[in-house]
């Protein structure tokens, strides 16, 4: 009998990094958001795609990120995109504090 | 199963009223959100917190819930009465809090399990399958290396009769290196089937690192504390350390602090610009237990009269 470990289907995921080209569809799919609400959180300046117009924008990994957990605020603090984009930016400028912490030795 | 007391999970009292307990969720929504939280537990208490929400938002729920009665108590086993759901009646809406609807068994015993809106539908259209999303912890050696992952997932699924089941999923993934926490995986055609002919979703599996006993990560940089003796620290030293990518030779220069960085360049995360290694010295002394070790200590007090640690202005009382 064979073993059930090496029947499992094997996939090979790729990495969304920082040289991820994400399309405006392909990042509201994955975001399960509608394209608007992206177009609003680059408005917001929640994230800067590379590209002038949506149709030739283009998301990294990071970008992703940054929209998935401002879309997650959103859905579950209750805060309309103007709070979830303070907050976001609030805990960029937490995490900078605490790098600079950590980088002189605090924990 | 575990009886939840939804009431104690929220912090309010049983005949507290909808608006207090709107209020007591966003409180502790914004508490233990695992985007914002640094709690250890965020994650199982946020989960916890939605689906006690879930349940006393809703009137109908909440009314159901509090008909099994104050006697309760959380964690005691558990079995629905006999008579459950009579004159009651859910209309399955859609789940707030942590997406996915993730439910604990006694939720799911109560109330079934979630049903999506609009996905029982005949392929008489084509959409493409819906993009999943899943979290995977891996250890730091793997980002150096890549790692193979089974992964299991529960996908719901829709019978001919038109009853809804979970089948477990499992899919030997591989994971690239030079993967960091946080960062996304892509797994293409492994979401949800789409309808009709369309092409299945993709997942999505967010990384995150088992904490480490001795390495710390930041972004692609990782940092280990390496203890070394007075005299090392004085006068220079050569030590082995053990690193992510084995042992490495390390040279400590004469006159280091406690505290001080030694940068290994591109031994941490690989990848297109590889991360550091830093190495943090800590000193660590020697205890002065026997009288030859105290009388050495004696000694040393008296070659460096002019050593003054609280040199500093400020320092001293």
């Amino acid at each position: 009998m064979t073993s059930e470990k090496t029947m499992l289907p094997q996939v090979v995921g790729i990495i969304l990094d920082e040289q991820a080209q994400l399309t405006l569809e392909e990042l509201s799919r994955a975001c399960a958001a509608h394209a608007e609400l992206i177009i609003e959180l680059v408005e917001e300046g929640v994230v800067a795609p590379i590209g002038r117009e949506p149709d030739s924008w283009r998301f990294t990994g990071t970008h992703m990120r940054r929209v998935r957990v401002a879309l997650h605020l959103q859905r579950d603090l209750g805060v309309n995109l103007a709070g979830a984009a303070l907050a976001l930016q609030l805990l960029d400028e937490v995490e900078a504090l605490r790098a600079r912490l950590r980088a002189m030795g605090g924990d | 199963m575990e009886f939840k007391d939804y009431y104690q999970i929220m912090g309010v009292k049983r005949d507290a009223a909808q608006d207090e307990i709107k209020r007591a969720y966003r409180q502790l929504a914004r508490k233990f959100h695992p985007d914002v939280s640094k709690e250890a537990d965020a994650e199982v208490r946020f989960k916890e917190l939605g689906e006690a929400y879930e349940v006393l938002k809703d009137p109908e729920k909440r009314a159901a819930y509090d008909h099994l009665g104050a006697n309760w108590k959380a964690g005691q086993d558990f079995r629905p009465p006999p008579d459950w759901k009579e004159g009651f009646e859910f209309s399955g809406g859609e789940a707030a809090g942590a997406g996915t609807a993730d439910y604990s068994d006694f939720f799911e015993s109560l109330y079934g399990r979630g049903f999506r809106p609009g996905q029982g539908g005949q392929a008489s259209f084509h959409a493409q399958g819906e993009d999943h999303h899943a979290r995977v912890l891996i250890d730091l050696e793997d980002a150096y290396t890549g790692t193979t992952r089974g992964i299991t997932l529960r996908v719901p699924e829709i019978d001919a009769q038109g009853r809804v089941s979970t089948r477990e999923h499992t899919l030997n993934v591989t994971i690239p290196r030079g993967v960091r926490a946080g960062q996304h995986i892509r797994l293409a055609g492994q979401g949800a089937p789409g309808l009709g002919q369309a092409k299945p979703g993709d997942l999505y599996l967010e990384v995150g690192f088992r904490p480490h006993a001795r390495y710390r990560v930041e972004e692609r940089d990782v940092y280990l504390d390496l203890p070394i003796a007075p005299w090392e620290a004085a006068m220079g030293a050569t030590v082995e350390v053990s690193s992510p990518t084995g042992v490495v030779e390390l040279k400590i220069p004469a006159g280091s602090a406690a505290g001080r960085k030694l940068r290994l360049k591109g031994r941490g995360i690989p990848g297109n610009t590889p991360g550091d290694l830093y190495v943090v010295l800590q000193i660590a002394l020697p205890s002065a237990d026997t009288d030859s070790e105290k009388a050495f200590y004696r000694n040393m007090a008296e070659q460096f009269k002019s050593f003054d640690p609280r040199a500093n202005p400020g320092v001293r009382a």
